[in-house]
């Protein structure tokens, strides 16, 4: 199957744009920009060490950033879908629509996690602490689960016709991925304990975008003493440049995979 | 501090008697081995600022080396430099470098052999292999002395301080870095560590092994290769010291290993990977110790029995006790655990109901260690939240009856 084209061709462009404004004018943005700009601060206020406040929220970032892309993703689908079937009477591409659509949520949620965040950290002297590329993997990651995420909830949105069934799934989604796999990720490593499993957990930390995200900064955090032996081996590849770069790889393959089956799904259609 | 009315008596003693002997490059006598020849019983060779190119100096009377403005005795890497074997001496104030490496013979910048009454204070030590040996030595004193080392490799290096077969010795205010272990014990009887800062060394900040009796007291141990070992020894004081920064995949802040009948009162463990390692240990008690910031703070390895954990505080390390058995017969009693929930309805001061120290997650790391690399999941908290309301697999009766509500704060005198 040859991936369709990505290009942002001038339709595409408007949609997002009117989507990205949409979203900026709407409460929503607001809420979740504010909340994160004020966790910031009251992380800092209370704790004045930046990098220990980079591990604070990690925890927040790989729960509730995959968490608020879904419901979001999939509120914003169902919202707009008026707005959506009359656009598609219009002579646009389908693939200028969705994605534009879905470009527009995103990058509005991103830029509210990447200001909320950064601004108190940037008050609090980002540049002048040594936290900063913590910080910036933790910005960077906190932006790939926001686009994997709202793009995986899009495509259960374009699925199902049926909100409660949408929101059930997306909810699904991401109790699986940021809980049930944990769980049976766990179950193996004790099942299989009698076998060398290095290779194993590493694989299957590559396969969930959160697991990834979480496995990244920890071992960019000097918590990662706590991880012993199989801490060592991990360290040894993500520690490395190869390491660093099939991360990366797999979590712009989350990020493409649901974009290109959301522009595959939305051409064949039927509305 | 027993030992100096003895000192006071032989040295003002003595100096009614005794003549100082100055030895500089422009004076009659020019090397310290000269001097030694030269001196009496008792005398006090006076040593000029200057720079002493001599090695193999034995000391084989009882003297007072006493360095001015320093003095340097430049090994030139060739072999041990002052070796004492005379009861009564007194080594003050000399800058010591390039001692020799030799692994058959372990030179040493200062070595004292098979005597008693000695005095080794304000020397510096530099580019050295072992520093001050005390072999088979008694009565002495190690005040205020200056060791730092250039060690790389662990078999290629020796120790600060090393006693061996030595028996009533204070160690006291001397600072070791950058050597293999700070301060070395091995079959050491009745020694008092104290005001000793040891840090930056590639293996232990301080080394028991088969020492009994001992006590140290208000050291700080820094960012060590892996901390303090105290092993195979029995009635062993630790008090009031600091174990800080021990931070690393095998690192510790104090590692028990066979220790019996052990105090371990009013120490701070902070941010060390594992504060307190612990196996086949029994009858210690822990009192007034602050577990700060520690990854685990207390790991139980097994084989330990009548212990008793009593007043100590808690404060957010990522584990508080790791446990590796169902069975316990060790006692938590009125400690402050940060991570408590609990509420006190009677506002007595003590929690209503009891804290379990160990985790569901630090049993399964015990159990399989591989699974650390869920640290932080939240699949991992929700785990812990339902083993907190009811226990299946921590063991039952591990638990802290009667938790504080507040931190422990420890009372000056004690």
């Amino acid at each position: 199957m040859p991936l369709p084209p990505l290009q942002l061709n001038r339709p595409m462009l408007k949609i997002l744009k009117y989507s990205f404004y949409d979203l900026i004018r709407s409460r929503w943005s607001y809420v979740y920009f504010l909340f994160y700009l004020a966790l910031g601060f009251v992380l800092l206020f209370l704790n004045n060490d930046l990098s220990k406040a980079v591990i604070t929220l990690m925890n927040v970032i790989i729960v509730l950033v995959p968490l608020i892309g879904t419901i979001f993703g999939v509120m914003y689908f169902y919202n707009s879908k008026e707005f959506t079937e009359l656009l598609l009477a219009q002579p646009l591409k389908r693939s200028s629509i969705f994605l534009g659509q879905y470009l527009g949520v995103a990058g509005s949620l991103t830029l509210s996690l990447v200001l909320g965040l950064g601004l108190p950290f940037v008050l609090y002297g980002l540049f002048r602490s040594e936290a900063i590329w913590d910080f910036s993997l933790l910005l960077v990651t906190g932006a790939f689960l926001t686009l994997i995420f709202t793009g995986l909830a899009f495509n259960i949105a374009l699925s199902n016709e049926n909100r409660i069934k949408g929101f059930g799934y997306a909810v699904l989604l991401w109790l699986f991925l940021a809980v049930i796999y944990d769980g049976m990720f766990l179950l193996s490593l004790i099942v299989f304990e009698a076998y060398p499993l290095d290779t194993f957990s590493l694989v299957a930390s590559m396969f969930n975008p959160i697991d990834l995200s979480r496995t990244l900064i920890l071992l960019k955090l000097d918590i990662s003493a706590l991880l012993g032996y199989t801490g060592a081996v991990f360290k040894q590849f993500f520690g490395t440049n190869t390491g660093l770069f099939v991360s990366i790889i797999m979590l712009f393959l989350w990020t493409l995979l649901p974009i290109w089956r959301l522009a595959y799904i939305s051409k064949r259609k039927d509305f | 501090m027993k030992f100096k009315p003895i000192f006071f008596i032989l040295f003002t003693g003595a100096a009614l008697y005794a003549k100082a002997i100055p030895v500089c490059h422009a004076c009659e006598i020019k090397s310290i081995k000269e001097g030694i020849h030269q001196a009496d019983d008792f005398d006090t060779l006076l040593i000029k600022k200057g720079r002493y190119k001599e090695y193999n100096i034995v000391v084989d009377k009882p003297l007072t080396l006493l360095g001015e403005d320093f003095p340097i005795i430049d090994g030139e890497d060739k072999g041990e430099i002052i070796t004492i074997i005379s009861d009564n001496v007194t080594i003050d104030g000399l800058f010591i470098i390039n001692v020799g490496t030799s692994y058959t013979s372990d030179f040493a910048g200062i070595r004292v052999k098979k005597c008693k009454n000695f005095l080794i204070q304000n020397v510096v030590l530099e580019k050295l292999f072992f520093g001050i040996y005390l072999e088979k030595a008694g009565d002495g004193r190690v005040f205020h002395n200056k060791i730092i080392g250039d060690a790389v490799n662990e078999y290629s290096s020796g120790n600060g301080i090393q006693l061996w077969y030595s028996k009533n010795i204070v160690v006291d205010q001397n600072i070791v870095q950058h050597v293999r272990d700070g301060i070395y014990l091995e079959f050491s009887d009745n020694i008092t560590i104290q005001n000793n800062s040891s840090s930056n060394n590639l293996r232990y900040g301080l080394h028991f092994m088969f020492s009994n009796d001992d006590v140290y007291t208000n050291n700080v141990f820094e960012n060590n290769g892996a901390g303090v070992a105290v092993m195979f020894s029995k009635k062993i004081k630790m008090t009031n010291n600091v174990f800080r920064k021990n931070w690393g995949t095998a690192s510790f802040g104090i590692l028990l290993k066979e220790i019996n009948d052990a105090e371990i009162i009013g120490n701070t463990f902070e941010e060390n990977t594992v504060g307190i390692n612990v196996e086949g240990s029994n009858r210690i008690q822990y009192r007034h110790n602050d577990f700060i910031n520690n990854g685990w703070a207390i790991k139980v390895r097994g084989a330990c029995y009548n212990n008793s954990f009593i007043n100590n505080n808690f404060l957010y390390n990522s584990f508080d006790i790791s446990y590796n058995s169902k069975m316990n017969d060790n006692v938590f009693e009125n400690n402050y655990w940060s991570d408590y929930t609990g509420y006190d309805l009677d506002k007595n001061g003590i929690g209503d109901i009891p804290y379990r120290p160990v985790k569901l997650f630090s049993y399964i790391v015990n159990r399989t260690p591989e699974t650390i690399v869920l640290l932080r999941s939240l699949f991992m908290d929700i785990i812990d939240f339902s083993e907190k309301v009811s226990p299946v697999f921590t063991p039952d009766n591990l638990l802290d009856a009667n938790p504080l509500m507040k931190k422990s704060v420890r009372s000056p005198i004690r």
